[in-house]
């Protein structure tokens, strides 16, 4: 199990290092930055002084590696624009985000668990089929348009619900769907195929043999096997989604951590953006990370991969 | 990882080519096909020409229509059913595109990491693991707003970003085949390692990556769409779906038919893309089970 764990964890940290990387060489492919901080009709001298007060003289690799040194101590550099330190910045904003985030996975799991269950337990009905149609539709939904959708029935025709903003709990249940929508298929087609394997398998028939009630069987035997891989997508969803809350904060007006990387990389302000980058890749990593280790937890099987 | 090979081949009554969805979804994507390649020669007007006389058009099912119109117009007076088939052909060229710049990337990968094992697949399976964690959306934004927007930049950006379901299932299909006893055979009969990669092992995984290509023409033609919504993608006056909706949004609540329009189109071709793949993947999935 350490082994297993200590593997992981170099995994996980060379993943960090190599996104480290990545960030850094995009943010120097639009050309000199000094230009475009210092912004339209600045003189020769106001570049300099940019390039100056920013440290951009310097070679790219000290460059590169004061950036590192200081990313890996937390301090992830100060904004151009916000004119505020980029860690603070992010601190303000995630709270939003991850409301969001945890909204959207809520309401994800309260919609696929029920669904895939009971489409297992019903396979090649009219029920199974009509739950891998509801999984069809809600993949080729665009997240976006969804959204602008409710805030037109739900928010103005109905006016059940606040069209945009953030304020109380009302405003995330709108974006929330949003978001749910882009989980709930992979989720409800994931518990189904689990539960379908669980409930062929041997140790159910012994608990069929021995005249458990089926709510029994289904949910104490079953559902706790079929549980595992879907908790570990689940981690792994979660991460998706608050990568691509950036779109739907945008379309809700809601100033979390997307909106934030959304204004910075219109305004050409870099240290945020690559900031967010990584921030967001750090906490998928965690994220996939606490999954494999529930999961080896769970199953013994796996600790030797 | 585990994400793309858990999804279960489900039996079902009818599959495959026997299947009603199947073929709903190769007339979508048939259609969509027809108005890409054909778009200049269907468009009823020219999908850029303003004409600020004749702004918002209602469409057809509505009261007061234009019969020249009818999907109506847009906020500048443009025919929206010119936009639409124009749109198609852009939404069609980066599913195409993206998805044969990722493919290259990925199926090299995949099959390197699976054919040849060791520390090589370590190396795959670590650039996937990193491409993973790295949030599509926001890198592809963030380039397309750094270096500008453009047709180009866009698909060789998604194209970067796209290749892991590739190299995911390319390797573990690699894997299976590998040991396979006529690629034991093609080994006894002095075959060049490219030989047996490309004559024997390639072909055989071939069904598999249609299957994950179709996936990603959907995946690539949604992400284009997000990103020409938030005006990083597509750039203006091309019609591209996205853009359409992100245009008619300060609309959408004096006439609604503006951001449904193009969202139907989009909703439909990917679902089309979608129930195509489903479909072929039934239909491959029982060939190779006997």
């Amino acid at each position: 199990m350490l082994r297993f764990l200590i593997r992981r964890l170099i995994v996980a940290i060379l993943v960090v290092a190599t996104v480290l990387t990545l960030v850094f060489v995009l943010t120097r492919l639009s050309g000199d930055l000094a230009i475009s901080i210092a912004g339209p009709g600045a003189t020769q001298l106001d570049i300099d002084t940019v390039r100056k007060a920013y440290g951009l003289d310097r070679p790219v690799l000290t460059q590169f590696f004061d950036w590192v040194g200081r990313a890996a101590t937390g301090d992830l550099g100060e904004s151009f624009f916000f004119k505020a330190r980029v860690s603070s910045l992010i601190a303000e904003r995630m709270p939003v985000t991850l409301t969001l985030g945890f909204t959207g996975l809520a309401i994800a799991l309260v919609v696929s668990l029920p669904l895939g269950i009971l489409a297992a337990v019903r396979e090649n009905t009219g029920f199974d089929r009509f739950v891998q149609v509801v999984a069809l539709l809600g993949q080729a939904m665009p997240s976006f348009w969804l959204g602008l959708l409710l805030m037109i029935t739900l928010g103005l025709k109905l006016g059940w619900l606040p069209i945009s903003g953030t304020g109380s709990w009302e405003y995330y249940v709108m974006p929330g769907i949003v978001l749910a929508f882009s989980a709930i298929p992979a989720l409800t087609r994931l518990t189904r195929a689990g539960m379908i394997q669980a409930m062929s398998s041997d140790y159910i028939r012994t608990a069929r043999a021995k005249g458990l009630s089926r709510a029994s069987i289904l949910l104490k035997h079953a559902l706790r096997n079929a549980a595992i891989p879907v908790v570990a997508i689940a981690a792994v969803q979660l991460g998706f989604m608050l990568g691509g809350s950036i779109v739907i904060e945008q379309v809700f007006a809601m100033h979390g951590v997307g909106f934030l990387a959304w204004e910075s990389i219109s305004k050409n302000d870099f240290p945020v953006v690559q900031a967010v980058v990584l921030v967001l890749a750090v906490i998928y990593v965690v994220l996939t990370m606490l999954a494999d280790l529930m999961n080896a937890v769970l199953d013994p099987r796996l600790r030797g991969a | 990882m585990s994400v793309v090979n858990t999804v279960a081949v489900t039996a079902g009554p009818r599959r495959g080519w026997k299947s009603a969805s199947t073929w709903i979804g190769a007339v979508i994507v048939g259609i969509a096909v027809v108005c890409a390649v054909f778009a200049p020669l269907l468009v009823p007007h020219d999908p850029f020409a303003q004409d600020l006389g004749k702004r918002l058009l209602v469409p057809f099912w509505m009261e007061g229509t234009d019969p020249a119109h009818m999907l109506g117009t847009d906020q500048l007076g443009r025919d929206y059913l010119s936009r639409l088939i124009w749109g198609c052909r852009i939404s069609i060229f980066i599913g195409v595109t993206v998805t044969i710049v990722s493919a290259l990337i990925g199926i090299s990968l995949g099959v390197l990491g699976g054919f040849m094992g060791g520390w090589i697949d370590d190396i795959v399976l670590f650039a996937v693991t990193t491409r993973l964690s790295i949030p599509v959306v926001l890198v592809a934004l963030a380039v397309v707003g750094l270096l500008g927007s453009s047709l180009n930049l866009l698909v060789i950006t998604l194209g970067l970003l796209l290749w892991d379901r590739f190299a995911v299932v390319a390797r573990s299909t690699t894997m299976q085949v590998r040991n396979l006893d006529f690629v034991a055979a093609a080994w006894c009969a002095g075959c060049s390692r490219f030989h047996i990669l490309a004559r024997e092992v390639l072909p055989n995984i071939a069904s598999h990556l249609v299957v994950v290509a179709t996936l990603e023409v959907a995946l690539a033609i949604l992400l284009e769409a997000a990103l020409s919504f938030l005006g990083l993608g597509v750039p203006p006056p091309l019609p591209s779906w996205g853009l359409m909706i992100a245009e008619a949004k300060d609309y959408m609540f004096f006439s609604p038919w503006v951001i449904v329009i193009p969202g139907v189109a989009l909703f439909l071709l990917v679902l089309g893309i979608n129930l195509l793949g489903d479909g072929l993947r039934d239909q491959f999935g029982a060939s190779t089970d006997r």
